[in-house]
């Protein structure tokens, strides 16, 4: 909730959004039992996009976004990501879950595996590189987000941001063509809220398509190119993130943002 | 704190005292006991009457152990020496019956000139389990002596020609030659079943001809033991071990199958371990030694002691298959998510991330299932086995023994003591190395 959690300028020469279509999502619909959590969703996500999924708790983020990596089922309409369509076919599966990396809330660490065991696991077992590489690999991510000294130890001995950046990097040790956040820092506290989103603006600065269900507006407004704003289940608007919050159409929005934004 | 507090504050001491050694009561056995035993008038009086029952027990024990008769052949011969040494026959051990028979109390009516075969197969029984219990100070090479154990250790106990194990380990090889073979060229599920059908044809049809043809040439093998012959604590270390061993697999299959989405399997699982967990054991050993009979086709001859050893093994796998759903419910559901996300398949996630954690929380449980096992083998002596409850039985069958129970409870007490012992020691020690959450 905090906006100021960012305090550097972003750098946005390698944002570019291509032409090319990373995700589309076409009229799809998802039902928990008799209760309707996803209604007709449509969009259509451009490689390099940033987007920034908003919304009251309960509105379906976690379910669309964990739709996208085949963590749930849908019912009704079609799906398509990185060329794959999704259906209930395994292999399918597999192959957008090893293009698609993933961050949760609460980590999902392995905790009986060493942060490097941790990013080398599914480079070894899924993409079948040999060891050396993938710990080359795993080293080069852990740098990147700035805990190459704590490879050997356990998740259990690290800080909550220092966690989350190892899932970030183990997501990134697959080398996915697009990143899925949900709620990364709000299990953290405010330090730590700021070394995460530092980490996450670094990637989209590299012109990673990221989709991040956040509350963290600050993020919206300096990384995000499209915000989009879900309710009971509905996209209900979506717009650049400058209009989405100077000029928010939808009662409903306008609602959530003076809440969100305590005014 | 001090350096900032010197200019705030207006009097600071500037000289520590030396820090004085603290007064006799409170160090030493005097300070621990009054710490712990004498703390409350009520700790006080639980003090005195448990030291009081252990000197009771003690003082009836230790004489009883100590004041005892060696060289005896008989109860009679005992008692007499005992009334001549100390004038009565009461509290005091006749050891003479185990030194006349500890043998055969571990081994049975095993051939005492082939004693050494069991032992083998016990050293090597403990070379198979160091890389398997000690993974990262044992070389992963000893691996191969694991692998092989299953194989050669019926061998070393039964004895017969070395073709029969060899044929058995063929059969592993050709199921294994004809997956790989035919995977590439039929796809993984009909390769599947092709591996596991040839071995089974090898083991029906062709494996004896094969066998006694390579015995006619190269007539390799050890003098044969009957399964009657075989007894004491080496029978139940032998169903103890082999029941252990298998149980864990199975447990873990079947604890998949039974959280499994797939209805059939799930159902199979759900009624084969509630099914074995509500019938006692003793049921499941009358099947084994009257009823299997009536199953098997007349004139086949299926060891009794691999029966036993079965229903003992499917007995454990399904209490092992609870504890283990136990382990597998305690982790939290981000785990799976996480497996999923990084694109794991089923086995793979199950294999790397879900099982070892699983099992990690279940060693308490698990341990406790195998030290369970191990002590049910004493049933079978209620099938006419005869592991050591059952020979003590045979013993005091014996006119020279009639009589005598303490000592050969206490003897056999003390084997199974050892052994349960160590497993439980172990896996605590297992459960320490294993600790990597820093909860
Ligand atoms: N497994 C489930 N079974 C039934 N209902 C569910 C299940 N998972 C989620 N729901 C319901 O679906 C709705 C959408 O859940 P979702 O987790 O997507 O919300 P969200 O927008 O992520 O909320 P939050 O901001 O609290 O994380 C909620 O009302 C929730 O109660
Ligand atoms: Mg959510």
């Amino acid at each position: 909730m905090s906006e100021l959690s960012i305090d550097r300028e972003v750098d946005r020469s390698q944002m570019q959004v291509s032409n090319e279509i990373a995700i589309t999502i076409d009229k799809m619909n998802k039902w928990y039992g008799t209760f309707h959590v996803l209604r007709d969703i449509d969009l259509t996500v451009y490689r390099g996009e940033r987007i920034v999924i908003a919304g009251p708790s309960g509105s379906g983020k976690s379910t669309l976004i964990r739709r996208i990596n085949a963590l749930e089922e849908h019912q009704k309409g079609k799906i398509t990501v990185d060329g794959t369509v999704l259906s209930s076919d395994l292999k399918n599966i597999d192959k957008i879950r090893s293009e698609v990396g993933m961050c949760f809330q609460h980590f999902n660490l392995f905790p009986h595996l060493t942060i490097l065991e941790n990013c080398t696991l599914a480079p070894i077992w899924v993409r079948k590189i040999p060891k050396k590489e993938a710990v080359e690999t795993a080293m080069h991510f852990l740098e990147k987000v700035k805990i190459p000294d704590q490879a050997n130890k356990y998740p259990g001995q690290l800080s909550g941001g220092q966690q989350q950046r190892v899932a970030i990097a183990r997501s990134l040790c697959m080398r996915p063509r697009i990143m899925l956040f949900d709620e990364p820092t709000s299990a953290l506290d405010p330090e730590m809220i700021k070394e995460v989103l530092d980490t996450m603006v670094e990637l989209a600065e590299e012109g990673m398509t990221m989709l991040c269900v956040t509350h963290e507006m600050g993020f919206a407004r300096q990384v995000a190119n499209r915000v989009i704003f879900m309710d009971q289940g509905q996209i209900v608007e979506q717009n650049e993130p400058e209009e989405f919050f100077n000029n928010p159409q939808n009662e409903r929005t306008k609602l959530f943002l003076s809440q969100i934004l305590g005014h | 704190m001090s350096d900032t507090n010197a200019q705030s504050v207006r009097y600071v001491r500037d000289t520590i005292l030396p820090q004085q050694p603290p007064p006799a009561s409170a160090v030493g056995f005097i300070g621990w006991a009054r710490a712990n035993l004498f703390s409350s008038w009520f700790n006080s009086v639980l003090t005195v009457i448990s030291l009081a029952f252990i000197f009771y027990v003690l003082s009836g024990v230790i004489p009883w152990v100590f004041q005892s008769v060696w060289n005896a052949n008989s109860l009679s011969e005992c008692r007499e020496v005992m009334v001549a040494t100390w004038g009565d026959t009461h509290g005091h051990a006749c050891w003479g019956v185990i030194k006349e028979r500890w043998l055969q109390l571990l081994f049975g009516f095993y051939p005492p000139e082939l004693y050494w075969r069991p032992i083998v197969a016990l050293g090597l029984l403990l070379v198979a389990l160091a890389p398997v219990l000690y993974a990262e100070k044992v070389p992963s090479k000893l691996l191969i002596v694991t692998a092989l154990y299953p194989f050669v250790m019926p061998w070393l106990l039964w004895g017969g020609t070395i073709w029969a194990p060899l044929m058995v380990m063929a059969g592993f090889g050709l199921g294994y030659m004809a997956y790989t073979i035919l995977s590439t060229k039929i796809g993984s599920l009909g390769a599947i079943i092709a591996g596991v059908l040839v071995p089974i044809v090898w083991w029906l049809f062709l494996s004896g001809a094969v066998a006694s043809a390579l015995a006619s040439v190269l007539p390799l093998a050890l003098q044969s033991v009957e399964s009657r012959q075989f007894g004491g604590f080496m029978l139940s270390t032998l169903i103890g071990v082999v029941a252990i061993g298998c149980s864990l697999p199975i447990g873990i299959f079947l604890a998949l199958g039974r959280r499994s989405d797939l209805l059939i399997l799930r159902a199979l699982c759900v009624g084969f371990i509630e099914f074995i967990r509500g019938v006692p054991l003793i049921t499941l050993l009358f099947v084994a030694s009257t009823l299997l009979n009536i199953f098997m086709p007349p004139g086949t001859n299926f060891d009794i002691i691999l029966r036993v050893i079965i229903m003992v093994t499917l007995f454990a796998a399904a209490y092992m298959a609870e504890v283990i759903r136990g382990g597998l419910a305690a982790l939290p559901k981000g785990q799976y998510e996480g497996a999923d996300s990084l694109g794991l398949n089923y086995w793979q996630s199950q294999r790397l991330i879900i099982m070892p954690q699983a099992l990690k929380i279940s060693i308490p449980g698990i341990v406790s299932t195998f030290i369970g096992v191990f002590k049910d083998t004493t049933l079978v002596s209620i099938i006419g086995l005869l592991d050591p409850l059952g020979l003590s039985n045979a013993i005091r069958a014996d006119a020279a023994w009639n009589g005598i129970y303490w000592e050969l409870f206490a003897y056999i007490a003390v084997l199974f003591f050892i052994v349960c012992f160590g497993m439980s020691r172990y896996s605590m020690s297992l459960e320490k190395r294993l600790r990597t959450d820093h909860r």
